[in-house]
């Protein structure tokens, strides 16, 4: 069974179709590129299966205990509890708040630390905030950030708040990450790092990963199956092979490149 | 984190020693009958206002209604007691306030806290003003414009004084939990806050409400401790008065909030001889500050104790909080 199958989704912003008619299906452990020019609708489609925007047509569904269920219509949050975590594109950490909390935060919703436990800091309070603070540590170490946990999110260099972007996201527990370019704006060394760290947790937490990627040959090593879109149709689909092969991507990609 | 750690032992020490210093001042007569007016009122908007920070600066909304809360705490505590002239009419009063107001806060923040945007502001505005219309006309209940009075005087300052140590710990225990680090990151980012599993609504509303009933409980301690009040002492200059503390001793910060309501207490006091002129020097005042100090005395820092020990050139505290 496929844990994301997305069927004729349409995205109007006024007279602009930002997605149009996209078809997707994501199966368990499996890491997916998803490729395109500026402006294809590649973050509008995260938006969409994140329930951050509403779809206008077509349908979502993904695997929920075992069986079939439409996101369609679900906040977000609930989206994220699911199972479905994300990265934003334009860094989305919580700034004035330390590495540590920006996780912790992330940890929260699975938790289950009530408001009356809290106010009343009962032993098991403090028992709970203990483990969750050893569980973010042990997730900031596979970034190398446990010596960070301290410093205020906006003080991390660029890259290293792109790192902690994903280990906020992988602290809600995710069976499917949605990465919106993780390694933008990084030099080739750090993106070829990072890439390989992505992987790496992807097999480690048996995860499934959509990766949106602007440098084309990275997303070629790394994912098993690619996805491209263009003015928000996905106009290809298919191993990294068929892709480097297919005319309409050399057109609108690798031409335009 | 430890129950029992140097900052817990450090806060605990200075509420009981504040205390002391206080009883001491007000049995020797330091802090004559007037002045003692002036020590329940700040304590008083030491409870409203760090109940509003709660919603203002922690969850990021904007409430405008907090004397409407604050009037609900005390009428229901101000009829209640009359009925029951004793320590448990107060409580039971106390109590009734609370829950009143969580369900009149819940009433108004389900709908308003869906949206995103300043929308409680607006409904609060409103909100406040029918509460105070409703007290008005409820004439047989409340005894309408002309208030209600004869409250039996059990909200001695001791009294206030241990409720508005319980408020600020209360808030200060929430605000650095689990739900308090999700309410907080709504203030910073509700996007983002939502796509980490938080549920926005929920920990806006619980905000909210917490604030809210702090209000009525600083509602039901002033009309104890005034034994009269009218429906012309919760308005919406009411309002803005706690509005003034927040802002003033800075979004965000607990103590900032505390020690705003102790400043401006005192400068209300030392204005008295000015008559009215009053209110343009205390105005004054406040722009030249806020000119000064945009972001109010605290800013959103807190002011901790182990801080004041590093002022003080006591460095080895400090490094001890760091090896934790
Ligand atoms: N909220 C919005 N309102 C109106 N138009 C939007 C909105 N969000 C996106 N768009 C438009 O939809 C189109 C797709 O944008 P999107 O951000 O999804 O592209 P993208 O593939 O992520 O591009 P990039 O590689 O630059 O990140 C663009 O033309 C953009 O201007
Ligand atoms: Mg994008």
């Amino acid at each position: 069974m496929s844990l994301l199958e997305v069927k004729k989704l349409t995205k109007y912003f006024g007279g602009l179709s930002a997605v149009s008619n996209v078809n997707l299906e994501l199966k368990s452990n499996e890491l997916v590129g998803l490729i395109g020019p500026n402006g294809a609708g590649k973050t509008t489609l995260f938006n969409l299966l994140t329930g951050v925007y509403q779809p206008s047509e077509g349908t979502i569904d993904i695997e929920n205990d075992g069986k079939k269920e439409s996101v369609v219509g679900k906040k977000t949050y609930t989206i994220t509890d699911m199972g479905f975590g994300r990265t934003f594109q334009n860094i989305r950490l919580f700034k004035d708040l330390t590495v540590l909390d920006n996780v912790l935060i992330a940890m929260h919703s699975k938790s289950k630390v009530g408001t009356l436990k809290s106010i009343l800091r009962l032993p098991s309070y403090y028992a709970s905030e203990e483990k969750m603070k050893q569980e973010a540590i042990e997730l900031l170490k596979i970034f190398s950030l446990e010596n960070k946990i301290s410093e205020l999110a906006k003080n991390l260099p660029y890259g290293e708040q792109r790192r902690l972007e994903i280990v906020r996201a992988l602290a809600t527990k995710p069976k499917v990450l949605f990465l919106d370019e993780p390694a933008a704006g990084m030099n080739p060394q750090e993106t070829a790092d990072l890439t390989a760290l992505i992987r790496q947790i992807q097999k480690d937490f048996k995860m499934t990963i959509l990766l949106i990627e602007h440098d084309m040959s990275l997303v070629m090593n790394v994912c098993e199956r690619i996805y491209v879109l263009e003015y928000g149709r996905m106009i290809a689909h298919g191993t990294p092979e068929e892709i480097k092969a297919n005319d309409q991507v050399i057109k609108a990609y690798l031409g335009g490149e | 984190m430890k129950l029992v750690n140097k900052t817990n032992i450090g806060w605990l020490i200075l509420a009981i020693a504040t205390f002391l210093i206080l009883q001491l001042a007000v049995s020797t007569g330091l802090i004559s009958a007037y002045y003692e007016i002036t020590l329940v009122t700040i304590l008083i908007n030491v409870i409203l206002a760090v109940g509003l920070n709660l919603i203002i600066g922690f969850s990021g909304q904007f409430s405008l209604g907090h004397a409407g809360f604050m009037a609900i705490g005390a009428y229901t505590a101000g009829i209640i007691s009359k009925y029951f002239p004793h320590y448990g009419g107060l409580f039971l009063g106390i109590i009734g306030g609370i829950i009143l107001t969580s369900i009149v806060a819940l009433i108004v923040g389900v709908p308003t806290l869906r949206l995103k945007g300043d929308y409680l502001a607006i409904a609060t505005l409103g909100v406040a003003e029918i509460i105070r219309i409703t007290i008005v006309n409820m004439q047989n209940v409340t005894n309408g414009a002309a208030g209600l009075s004869g409250i039996p005087y059990l909200a001695k300052w001791p009294l206030v004084y241990v409720f508005a140590v319980l408020t600020v710990l209360i808030v200060v225990n929430y605000t650095r939990s689990s739900p308090g680090r999700a309410t907080i990151a709504i203030r910073e980012d509700e996007i983002a806050a939502e796509s980490m599993g938080i549920n926005t609504t929920k920990y806006k509303t619980i905000a909210f409400v917490l604030g809210a009933a702090t209000a009525a409980v600083g509602g039901a301690l002033h009309a104890s401790y005034f034994s009269v009040i009218r429906p012309g002492d919760f308005t919406f200059n009411k309002s803005i008065d706690i509005l003034i503390i927040v802002v003033f001793g800075g979004i965000g910060s607990v103590t900032g909030s505390i020690i705003a309501a102790i400043v401006l207490g005192i400068l209300n006091v030392f204005l008295q001889p000015f008559g009215s002129l009053r209110m343009i020097i205390y105005a004054l005042a406040l722009i030249v500050i806020m000119i000064f100090k945009p972001s109010g005395l605290l800013g959103n820092k807190e002011f901790t104790i182990s801080g004041l020990l590093h002022l003080f050139g006591r460095k080895s505290t400090i490094k001890e909080e760091g090896k934790k």
